[in-house]
């Protein structure tokens, strides 16, 4: 009897919704899975085919099964197309861009996903249910994800863009003073505005959209803003954060749709990358607090004033210091990649490792423009996995290596972050660079890192400078040391 | 109504950290930028809206939803499997 109760509830679902759900749990699993796998280098390409498959199981099982109330997907053909035509666009960009350019990328793909989510929201605003708001008002949770998904989605695109066009070079640095506070009260107002629309008392949601396109403005003016002041060497920080933050805009369409896919995906995005971001602080010794009121970033005061003078040190004495060397160290900086030299001073390390040199790469965890940025600017120079260096590993090998050479690199390599209490940088972990015998320091010119202080290094009994564009300098010692 | 929701948030919460701490830092740029495709599940809801728009302004708003939530996807997966591809081929 009891049995064939519960045949008929089953029946009770329709197939298509069932079948809808089980694919969810599914591509929930593949997401879940895929992360797991993504942070492991041996299984990391198959983790990332892995949430790619979850993601396509969703969008398909979407298309076929969705039904809200009783009707399927409609505008079939529209999605089709706006389906191939952001394929084609993300893919083409995505196979074309250099692989200097990886962060920008990443966030501008990021801020897609974020105007996606507000764009939703905008749109479902003026559909809530006037049964939901007769039941409970404005104040519901329904409500409440609509407009989090608006304010966290917005901000996300806004930001993004501002941080792709920072990295990519079209927009500088702005800083005032007074940015903490205009940042504090724009989120205020936001918060006000939310609190303002929850609390109304209206028949349909529609009579308050005129608000929502207020809030999408502000909001704007608040990404904008949040990212502008905040100097390139922190940027990484920022496009993970805001990379979580458009997880949790995704997770919001989850609850309005009570979407178990959108809202895993979503929460586990929002939550891995909040963590990837305070890891990403602590090795650069920076607190996310500061991150968020949009005040950190560069231009800090150093008791330590430049004394003594850089010497500077011909090619051909580098070349001979070097071929003459038992023990290298390389310290890639973004300098290098940004001259796309990475390829050439993989041949100079070959021609050293043939005159029987070993050379390896100190590897700072933040060298390049985001964490990792440079294993994999190397690994595209078929640099092999084994010569790269974590800095805490090689630092207590340095006093036995003979020749430590920094090629574009600034701040991962300045002793303030030891000793000048008053650095901006001090705290941060850095490669010791000054306790190798010897210390070659390839650099355009007298700059200072993106942090925009004095580097003692440079100034060391030990340090010699070459100066000149990396790519050029690399190219004359690797005739050099040919020619030797 | 929310219970169900709130509880997978809460779970999801812990497994995102719990999947990502001991990351080695070569990783974490390949991982920022496969959980930014992850996050790209947005189109889900971008369809769901377009699939149930009726007046031509929604229809709009739909459409570049969908499009800007596919380049998410799209862009994200393939520029992590490019980014990946080179630490797999020296051995």
């Amino acid at each position: 009897m009891t049995n064939i109760n519960i045949m008929n509830d089953i029946s009770q679902f329709s197939f298509g919704i069932s079948i809808l759900e089980i694919t969810y749990v599914i591509a929930s699993v593949l997401f879940i899975i895929g992360l797991k796998m993504l942070s492991h280098p041996l299984t990391a390409r198959r983790g990332n085919i892995f949430a790619a498959i979850g993601m396509i199981l969703a969008i398909v099982a979407t298309i076929l099964f969705h039904q809200k109330d009783g009707k399927p997907i409609g505008n079939i053909g529209l999605i089709l197309a706006a389906i191939s035509i952001g394929t084609l666009i993300g893919w083409v960009i995505a196979k074309r861009v250099k692989m200097t350019a990886m962060p920008q990328l990443v966030s501008l793909f990021n801020g897609m996903g974020g105007a996606a989510a507000a764009l939703i929201s905008m749109m479902e605003f003026p559909n809530i249910r006037p049964e939901l708001i007769a039941e409970s008002g404005m104040a519901n949770g329904h409500v409440l994800a609509i407009l989090i998904g608006l304010v966290i989605g917005t901000i996300s695109w806004a930001g993004s863009m501002i941080a792709f066009g920072k990295l990519d070079g079209w927009i500088g640095d702005m800083r005032i003073k007074a940015m903490k506070y205009v940042n504090l009260t724009i989120l205020a107002v936001i918060i006000g505005f939310v609190i303002y629309i929850m609390t109304r008392n209206v028949q349909t949601a529609g009579e308050l959209t005129p608000l929502i396109y207020i809030m999408f403005v502000i909001a704007v003016i608040y990404g904008v803003l949040f990212v502008m002041p905040i100097g390139g060497a922190d940027m990484p920080v920022v496009i993970s954060l805001l990379n979580s933050f458009t997880g949790v805009a995704a997770a919001m369409g989850g609850f309005l749709y009570n979407n178990q896919a959108m809202l895993t995906g979503g929460i586990l995005v929002g939550s891995a990358g909040t963590i990837l971001t305070i890891l990403m602080c602590r090795a650069m010794n920076r607190s996310l607090l500061n991150v968020i009121v949009g005040v950190f970033g560069g231009g800090g005061q150093s008791n330590i004033a430049a004394t003594g003078s850089v010497k500077e040190i011909s090619l051909s004495d580098a070349a001979i210091l070097l071929s003459y060397s038992k023990k290298v160290v390389i310290v890639p900086g973004y300098g290098l990649a940004v001259a796309q030299a990475q390829h050439i001073c993989h041949e100079l390390d070959k021609l050293l490792d043939e005159k029987g040199v070993e050379v390896k790469y100190a590897i700072h965890p933040v060298a390049g423009r985001m964490p990792g940025h440079m294993n994999v600017l190397l690994a595209e120079a078929d640099v092999p996995y084994e010569q790269l260096i974590e800095s805490d590993e090689i630092n207590p090998d340095l006093p036995n290596t003979d020749v430590l050479v920094v090629i574009g690199a600034n701040d991962v390599v300045n002793p303030a972050a030891e000793d000048d209490p008053s650095s901006p940088i001090y705290g941060m972990p850095i490669i010791k660079a000054r306790d190798a015998k010897n210390i070659i320091v390839m650099k355009r010119g007298m700059g200072k890192g993106y942090a925009a202080i004095e580097n003692m290094l440079f100034f060391n009994e030990k340090t010699r400078m070459l100066f000149g564009d990396a790519k050029g300098t690399l190219q004359n010692l690797v005739n050099e040391v040919k020619s030797l | 109504m929310y219970r169900e929701a709130i509880f997978i948030v809460i779970l999801s919460i812990f497994l995102g950290i719990e999947v990502i701490s001991h990351v080695p830092a070569i990783l974490h740029t390949p991982l920022m930028s496969g959980a930014n495709a992850i996050h790209g599940v947005v189109i889900i809801g971008a369809i769901i809206v377009m699939g149930h728009a009726e007046t031509t302004g929604s229809m709009i708003l739909g459409f570049l939803a969908v499009v800007l939530g596919t380049l998410n996807v799209v862009g994200g997966f393939v520029v992590t499997d490019r980014m990946l591809e080179m630490f797999k081929k020296k051995k």
